[in-house]
Formats: C-alpha cells, sequence, structure tokens
C-alpha cells in the first residue's frame, strides 16, 4: 500500500442515475478518491475517469450498458459539474479536486 | 477554458447544448426555449381546447414526468383551461411497476393532479406475471403492448375522458420511422409519424406533444428542474429489433445531433408520398381508429413504455397486424369513392395547411369503426387485438389445468 499512499489522490464526487445507478451497487453517489494522473503520468481526464470506474467501482458484469469500444455508451449523458461535457471537451476535460461528475441515462424507461 | 456563456441572456454560465441547433444555453434559458417549444408544438397543432379534459398516461418515468410537469406549467402560465389527470396502467409486473406507482402516486401529489389507476388483472383477468407464467418470455411484449393500448383508453373512458396525451418524444419517433423503413412497411410508417392519432369522433384521442422533444433534453429539464421520476426497465423485455433501431439513433445522436429531428421530420415528408396515408399532425378527415391502433402499437409495444425496450416479439403479432392492415387498406379504398364524412368538414381547424392535399385524399367511412364481438370494444375486426389474445391466452390456462 506504500506506493499507493505515495500516489497523488483527488477527491470527486461521481452521481449515476437514470437507471445507471443499477449497474453501481445500486447506489447513486459516491465519493471517491481516484488517481491524479493516469499510468503515463498526464492529468486524469474523463476519458480514464470512465475506465477507472469500470475497473473499480463497477460490480456489474454488463460493463456494455455503460461503456461501448472503449467510450461512453451512446444515450448517456455526462455533466461535469453540472455542464454537459460537451461544453468543457468531453472525454479530454481534465478533472479537479471536488468536482462533480452525473453521469445520466437516457435510454430507460420513459 | 473560459466558460461559455448562454447564447440568450449572455450573463449566465451556458450548461446546456442543444442537440438540434448545437446552441449553448444556461439553465433557466433552457427550461423556458423548452417550455416554449412544446407550447408552439400544441398551439401549432391545435392539440386542445379550452375546458378540455386530458388524461396524461402517466408511467413514473422521466417522459411521463416531464409531459405532466410541462403541461401543469404550460397549462397555469398560458390558461389553456385544461383539466388534467394522471392515468396509470399496472401491468402486474411484481418489482417493476410497485415502484413505479409510487413515483406516480409522489407526482400527483406534486403536481397536484387526480391520479387513476387501472390494472390488467381487472381489465383482462391477468397480470402480466401470469402471461409470462404461461407464454414464457417471448413474445410478451406484444400482449404487454396491445393489452396497454387498450388499458388507457379504458381508463380514459372510465374517467369520461376523450384526450389521453402520451410521453412519447422525437426519439420514440424516429426509432419507430427507422424500424418501418427497415421494414419497407410505408404505410405505417406514415401513420406513426402523426401527433394525433384517432379524431374527436372517436371514443379516445391520442396525441403525442412532446413529439418534437429530443430525449436528452427531456432527461435535462427532468434534471435542472430535479423532477422525481423513475428508471427501470421493465424485467421482461429483451433486446432485439426496437433496441437494435434505438442504438443506431444514439449513434447517430453522437455523430450528427440534428439526425434525430431529421429522421421525424423525413418520416412526415416520406408519409405524404404515400398513397392515401396522410401524416396528419392532426386528427382530421375521418383518419380511421383502427389503423391509429396499429399505428401506436408501433411505439412503445412494451410495459415500460416509449419503445426503449425492445419488441422482439414482433412475428406473433407483426403477422396479425399486417392482416389488419390488409383489411383495412381494402377498406379504406373503397371508402375512398365516396363524399367525406360528416366529421371531416367539423373537424377542419385541425388541418394544418401543408398537410392538406395529402389528407384529403384519405376519407374513410365511420363505419370502419365497429365493435368487438366479444368485449364490445373499438375494432376494426371482429374480434379485436386484445380478446384475440387473451383467447390465446385461456386456451393455454385450460390445457395447463386439464
Ligand atoms: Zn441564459
Ligand atoms: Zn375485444
Amino acid at each position: 500500500m506504500s506506493e499507493t499512499a505515495a500516489e497523488p489522490k483527488m477527491a470527486i464526487t461521481v452521481d449515476f442515475s437514470g437507471g445507471l445507478e443499477m449497474l453501481f451497487s445500486n447506489q447513486r453517489r459516491h465519493a471517491l478518491s481516484i488517481p491524479a494522473h493516469d499510468k503515463d503520468g498526464k492529468p486524469s481526464n474523463i476519458a480514464f475517469l470512465i475506465s477507472h470506474l469500470c475497473k473499480t467501482l463497477m460490480k456489474d458484469p454488463r460493463t456494455d450498458l455503460f461503456v461501448l469500444d472503449d467510450h461512453i455508451r451512446p444515450g448517456i449523458l455526462v455533466l461535469i459539474n453540472d455542464a454537459d461535457w460537451e461544453l468543457e471537451g468531453e472525454e479530454a476535460y481534465e478533472i479537479q479536486p471536488g468536482d462533480n461528475i452525473l453521469f445520466v441515462s437516457t435510454l430507460h424507461g420513459g | 477554458m473560459a466558460p461559455a456563456l448562454c447564447a440568450v441572456c449572455k450573463t449566465a454560465r451556458a450548461l446546456i447544448k442543444r442537440p438540434k441547433n448545437h446552441s449553448k444555453l444556461c439553465k433557466t434559458c433552457f427550461i423556458e426555449v423548452f417550455e416554449d417549444e412544446v407550447h408552439h408544438t400544441i398551439t401549432s397543432s391545435q392539440l386542445f381546447f379550452p375546458g378540455e379534459r386530458v388524461a396524461i398516461g402517466a408511467s413514473g418515468g422521466k417522459d411521463s414526468t416531464v409531459l405532466a410537469s410541462v403541461l401543469k406549467t404550460l397549462n397555469e402560465r398560458h390558461n389553456y383551461g385544461l383539466d388534467l389527470v394522471l392515468l396509470s396502467i399496472d401491468e402486474g409486473i411484481k418489482g417493476y411497476r410497485d415502484d413505479s406507482l409510487e413515483t406516480v402516486k409522489r407526482n400527483a401529489v406534486q403536481y397536484d393532479m387526480p391520479l387513476k389507476v387501472v390494472g390488467y388483472d381487472e381489465l383482462y383477468g391477468w397480470t402480466m406475471d401470469q402471461v409470462v407464467e404461461t407464454i414464457g418470455k417471448k413474445g410478451n411484449c406484444t400482449y404487454c403492448g396491445v393489452f396497454r393500448r387498450q388499458a388507457l383508453d379504458r381508463g380514459a373512458k372510465m374517467l369520461g375522458i376523450k384526450h389521453v396525451v402520451t410521453g412519447h418524444n422525437a426519439d420514440d419517433v424516429a426509432e419507430t420511422v427507422l424500424m418501418n423503413l427497415l421494414r419497407g412497411d410505408m404505410a405505417r410508417l406514415s401513420r406513426s409519424t402523426s401527433i394525433v392519432t384517432g379524431n374527436n369522433s372517436s371514443e379516445v384521442k391520442r396525441s403525442k406533444p412532446l413529439k418534437y422533444s429530443y430525449e436528452k433534453e427531456i432527461v435535462l429539464y427532468a434534471h435542472h428542474k430535479k423532477l422525481d421520476y423513475f428508471s427501470t426497465e421493465c424485467i421482461y423485455s429483451p433486446e432485439a429489433f426496437r433496441g437494435s433501431a434505438r442504438s443506431l439513433i444514439k449513434q447517430l445522436e453522437r455523430v450528427r445531433p440534428s439526425a434525430i429531428l431529421d429522421i421525424v421530420r423525413s418520416g412526415e415528408d416520406m408519409a405524404r408520398l404515400v398513397p392515401g396515408e396522410s401524416p396528419s399532425s392532426c386528427s382530421c378527415k375521418g383518419k380511421s381508429k383502427a389503423p391509429a391502433e396499429v399505428a401506436e402499437d408501433d411505439i412503445g409495444g412494451c410495459g415500460s413504455q416509449n419503445g426503449r425496450n425492445p419488441g422482439n416479439e414482433m412475428a406473433v403479432m407483426d403477422k396479425q397486424l399486417r392482416e389488419n392492415e390488409e383489411h383495412e387498406a381494402h377498406e379504406i379504398d373503397v371508402a375512398k369513392s365516396t363524399p367525406r364524412n360528416e366529421g371531416g368538414t367539423a373537424n377542419k381547424k385541425w388541418e394544418l395547411p401543408v398537410r392538406t392535399a395529402a389528407v384529403a385524399s384519405k376519407v374513410v367511412k365511420g363505419q370502419v369503426l365497429g365493435n368487438c364481438k366479444r368485449c364490445g370494444y373499438m375494432s376494426s375486426q371482429d374480434i379485436c387485438q386484445a380478446c384475440t389474445l387473451l383467447d390465446g391466452l385461456n386456451k393455454n390456462r385450460a390445457q395447463i389445468q386439464i
């Protein structure tokens, strides 16, 4: 654990709604501490967060309901501090400490 | 990166990027624009008349919750004079409908609207759980869809209401257009694009005020207005053709967000090219009830509405529906040579100018509308779809008992 302790982390909150919470232990809000940098030493961005969530947070085996071909499944909206991620650079947005990232599915029953 | 400012008020931070035109809006302006556009759809299609009693088909899901919220807001803001009621169907699926019905009950309090719940068990003697026990999971969405359609109508009739609005959105319509295109079914495609089905002379009229609203914006509206909705997948729904059409639309939207409304508009344009069919965004000209029933079936065959749930079961029902349609098509041809029925002129006000030519070519005699010999419900067939399915189910039950 000494290795991970040395690694800089940042605290963020991640929310799932619109049915996605079912894939994440039926829990809407998750307070997480994620690595500040990816394995190449670049600041962690949304693309990193998505794969990080798949590896560490998702217990449900149905990853294809969240990620398709390594990208967020079309039909799932991503809001960064309540703003559409399309306004923030999408996958390339560099996550800041304290950020709130919301994943909301549009794919479930109306 | 400096945050973008709202394109309308130019002061607040933009939080929404609109799929239809890429405009960037703040929360307040987005909510206002979204509501204004639904208001425009309602007034330009003359969906309502003052004093009308309208039942909102409410599932507790995002679409019908947003519809209820927006209609309440617009009804008060623009003095529509509507008497709004929430109408919910309990399919009898344990663990699925229970939670969403709780949501609808909260919505009834939040929006100060009366709520009526109609159960499949009381209407048909079968819950969906029992149907699935009998026929298995394959094809059950068909039953659910046929039962649901009648259930909303019957529920409305119990309330003495002649107009049911549903939360079908632009993505739903685009999906249906695409499915009918892929099936080569232009007749059904054309009917699926209309905003109103049934007319003033039929017992219960259906309309979709959110027909031009993106699903993305519906979800964002619900999010930013902090609406209380419930999301779950119907536990019986399998992935299939509808699911594939859905995925395709969502992928197209990713690359070209305007694609969804473009498909809807293409569907409307194609509908105008189908002889004898009208894509009427209005209920005029004696549009027969029967095709309307079929068209409805295309959207949201399943328990969690709005066609988000695929219906792989189509084979079973498709055959019957097609037979019905051929039958109807024949009747329409015969009727075409007869003068327009009274309803046609009386409902003139429903007509949108752009549709006039196409609409006028379709005239259907009132007697196409018969009644089911079994249950007395409106049907173009001797035995309505629901009763046909019930026959099969009851035979199965009898066999199991032997
Ligand atoms: Zn603004
Ligand atoms: Zn019947």
